[in-house]
C-alpha cells in the first residue's frame, strides 16, 4: 500500500513536469514539421518568458496588486506577447535569410541565436537566480497510513492549463483556416505557395504559436520551481527536444506523449535511483530511440520520394 | 491582346540553362498545348510562369500585367492556377480540406459555391469527400488536383501532364473535362508528353526542344506535321 502510494506520487510529479516538457516540445515539433529545422533557440524563448513572468509579478506586487488571479493572468498575457515577439524576430533575422540553404547553416544560425539570447538576458538581468514568489501554496493530501500522496494546487493548475492549451491547439490546427494552412505547408510548402498561400506568413505564425506555448510553460514552471536564471532555457530546451524526438519529431500528439513519458521516467529515476541520474535516463532514452526507432513513437519513417 | 504572353523567357537552374529565349502566347478561351520530350523544359516553362523558379530574363504578361519577378503567392492570386506535375495533393488531408486550400484566400461563401461546382464536375470526389487524399487512386487524385486548382475560379488554368500514369479510360475522362472547362470559358495551357491527345483537343500548339520553341502551329497542323509525327507520335 505504502509502496504503491509512493509510486503514485512519483507518477503525479512526473506528469506535472512532463506536461510542461510537452508544451515546449510542441514548438520544436511544429517548426520542424514545417521547415525541417531544429530551432535550438526555442529553449531561450521559454527562459525569456519565465523572466517576463518574474518581472510582471514582481512589478505588479510592488504596485500593491495582490489578487493572485490577476497577477497570473497578467503575467501569462505579457509573457505570451513578449515571447511571440521574440520568436517572430528570431525567425525574421536569423532563419529566413538562410532558409533554402543547407540544413547545417540553419542549425548554426539557431545555435548562434540561442547563445545571443542567453547573453542578452545575462546582460539585462544578471546571472543570479531570481525568486518568483509562490502564489498558490498548499494542496490536497490523500491516504494516510505511513505515506500520504500530495497533490498541490500548482500541480492541478499545470494539468488544467496544459490540457486547455492542447485542446485549443488541436482545434486550431484541425479547424481553423490558418491551422489548415499550417498542415498544408508541413506536407508540401511549395504546393501551398502555388495555391496563393503566403507561406512566409504561415511560418511566422508557427513560430509565434510555439512561443506562446513556451510562454505558458514559462509561467507554469516559473511558479512551480519559484526560481529563474539565464541558464534554465538550455536544459529545458534540450529536454523538450528529446521529448519531441521521442514522440516522433513533426508529430504534435507525439510531442505530448514524448513529454509525458520523459517526465514520468525522470520522476521514477529520481525516486528509485537518484535525482542525479535524471539526465542520464532522459538522454539514454534519446539514444535508444535514435538507435532503434529514429522516427519516434508516433512519427512515420521518412520515405524517400521518387 | 493575348491573355498570357511569354516573351524571350530564359530560365536557369543554377548554372544550367533550362529555357532559351522562349516566346509564346495564349489567347482568351483557347486550349494551347506545349509538347516535347522529357527534359525539353516544358515543366520549367510552366513553373516559371508561376514564379518558381524565377526566370533569369524575359517578360511574362498575364492580362496585361507583368508578373515575372512577383512572389509566387501573389502571382497565384491574380486569376491563374496550376495543376502541377505529380499532382501534389495534400495526402494527409481530406478531399474537403484539399479543396478548401485551393480557395484559401476566398471567403466562406465563395468556397462553398466553388466546392459545389467542383463536386458537380467530379461526382467521384463527392463520394470521397471525407477521405484522405493519399488513400485515393491516381485518377481520383488527379481529379482532386484539378478540382483544387478550380477552387479559385481561375481565368487561366495551367496543367502539367494531367495524363501521366493514368489508365486510358481515366485519361479520356480528364481530357473531356479539359474541353468542358474551355467551353465554359476557362483558358487552358496544357503541357503534355501525350502529344497525340493534347494536340487533338488543342487550338494551337508549340513544340519545345532543348529549351527552345522549334515549331508553332494549330493543333491540327502539328498533328499532321511529319517531323512531329516522327519525333512525338511514334511515326
Amino acid at each position: 500500500m505504502e509502496a504503491s502510494l509512493y509510486f503514485l506520487q512519483q507518477v503525479i510529479n512526473g506528469l506535472t513536469i512532463g506536461s510542461t516538457y510537452a508544451l515546449i516540445a510542441i514548438g520544436y515539433t511544429m517548426v520542424y514539421g514545417i521547415i525541417g529545422m531544429i530551432n535550438f533557440a526555442h529553449g531561450e524563448i521559454y527562459m525569456i518568458s519565465t523572466y517576463v513572468v518574474f518581472i510582471v509579478i514582481a512589478g505588479l506586487s510592488m504596485l500593491g496588486i495582490d489578487s493572485t488571479a490577476f497577477l497570473i493572468v497578467a503575467a501569462l498575457l505579457v509573457a505570451i506577447v513578449v515571447a511571440s515577439a521574440h520568436a517572430f524576430a528570431v525567425e525574421r533575422v536569423a532563419y529566413r535569410p538562410v532558409r533554402g540553404s543547407k540544413r547545417l547553416i540553419a542549425l548554426i544560425s539557431a545555435i548562434g541565436m540561442s547563445i545571443f539570447l542567453q547573453n542578452y538576458i545575462l546582460l539585462a538581468q544578471g546571472s543570479r537566480d531570481k525568486a518568483i514568489p509562490s502564489l498558490l501554496p498548499g494542496g490536497w493530501q490523500f491516504g494516510g497510513d505511513g505515506f500520504a500522496v500530495n497533490l498541490s494546487y500548482m500541480q492541478v493548475i499545470i494539468f488544467v492549463v496544459t490540457l486547455v492549451s492542447m485542446t485549443v491547439l488541436a482545434l486550431f490546427i484541425s479547424r481553423s483556416r490558418l491551422g489548415r494552412a499550417c498542415r498544408a505547408c508541413s506536407q508540401d510548402r511549395g504546393m501551398a505557395n502555388l495555391l496563393g498561400i503566403n507561406t512566409d506568413l504561415v511560418i511566422s505564425m508557427t513560430f509565434v504559436i510555439g512561443a506562446a506555448l513556451a510562454a505558458v510553460a514559462g509561467l507554469l514552471l516559473g511558479m512551480y520551481y519559484g526560481v529563474v536564471n539565464p541558464y534554465i532555457g538550455f536544459l529545458a530546451g534540450l529536454k523538450a527536444f528529446t521529448a519531441a524526438v521521442l514522440g516522433g519529431i513533426g508529430s504534435i500528439p507525439g510531442a505530448v506523449l514524448g513529454g509525458l513519458i520523459l517526465g514520468v521516467a525522470e520522476a521514477l529515476t529520481g525516486a528509485y535511483l537518484s535525482t542525479e541520474y535524471n539526465d542520464v535516463v532522459s538522454f539514454g532514452l534519446l539514444i535508444l530511440i535514435l538507435l532503434f526507432r529514429p522516427w519516434g513513437i508516433l512519427g512515420k519513417p521518412e520515405v524517400e520520394k521518387i | 491582346m493575348a491573355m498570357l504572353d511569354v516573351i524571350n523567357l530564359t530560365t536557369h537552374y543554377g548554372p544550367i540553362q533550362a529555357l532559351d529565349e522562349v516566346s509564346l502566347s495564349v489567347g482568351h478561351g483557347e486550349i494551347v498545348t506545349l509538347v516535347g520530350s522529357n527534359g525539353a523544359g516544358k515543366t520549367t516553362l510552366l513553373m516559371s510562369i508561376c514564379g518558381d523558379p524565377k526566370p533569369t530574363r524575359g517578360t511574362i504578361r498575364f492580362e496585361n500585367e507583368e508578373i515575372q519577378g512577383l512572389p509566387t503567392s501573389r502571382i497565384m492570386r491574380s486569376g491563374l492556377s496550376v495543376v502541377p506535375e505529380g499532382r501534389r495533393i495534400f495526402t494527409g488531408m481530406t478531399v474537403e480540406e484539399n479543396l478548401a486550400m485551393g480557395g484559401y484566400y476566398r471567403d466562406k461563401h465563395e468556397i462553398a459555391e466553388s466546392t459545389e461546382y467542383v463536386l458537380a464536375l467530379f461526382p467521384r470526389l463527392k463520394e470521397r469527400y471525407h477521405q484522405r487524399g493519399g488513400t485515393m487512386s491516381g485518377g481520383e487524385q488527379q481529379m482532386l488536383a484539378i478540382g483544387r486548382a478550380l477552387m479559385s475560379r481561375p481565368r487561366l488554368l495551367l496543367l502539367d501532364e494531367p495524363s501521366l500514369g493514368l489508365a486510358p479510360i481515366v485519361i479520356a475522362q480528364i481530357f473531356e473535362i479539359i474541353e468542358k472547362l474551355r467551353d465554359e470559358g476557362t483558358t487552358i495551357f496544357l503541357v503534355e508528353q501525350n502529344a497525340h491527345r493534347a494536340l487533338s483537343i488543342a487550338d494551337r500548339g508549340y513544340v519545345l526542344e532543348h529549351g527552345r520553341v522549334v515549331l508553332a502551329d494549330s493543333g491540327k497542323a502539328l498533328l499532321a506535321n511529319d517531323e512531329v509525327r516522327r519525333a512525338y507520335l511514334g511515326g
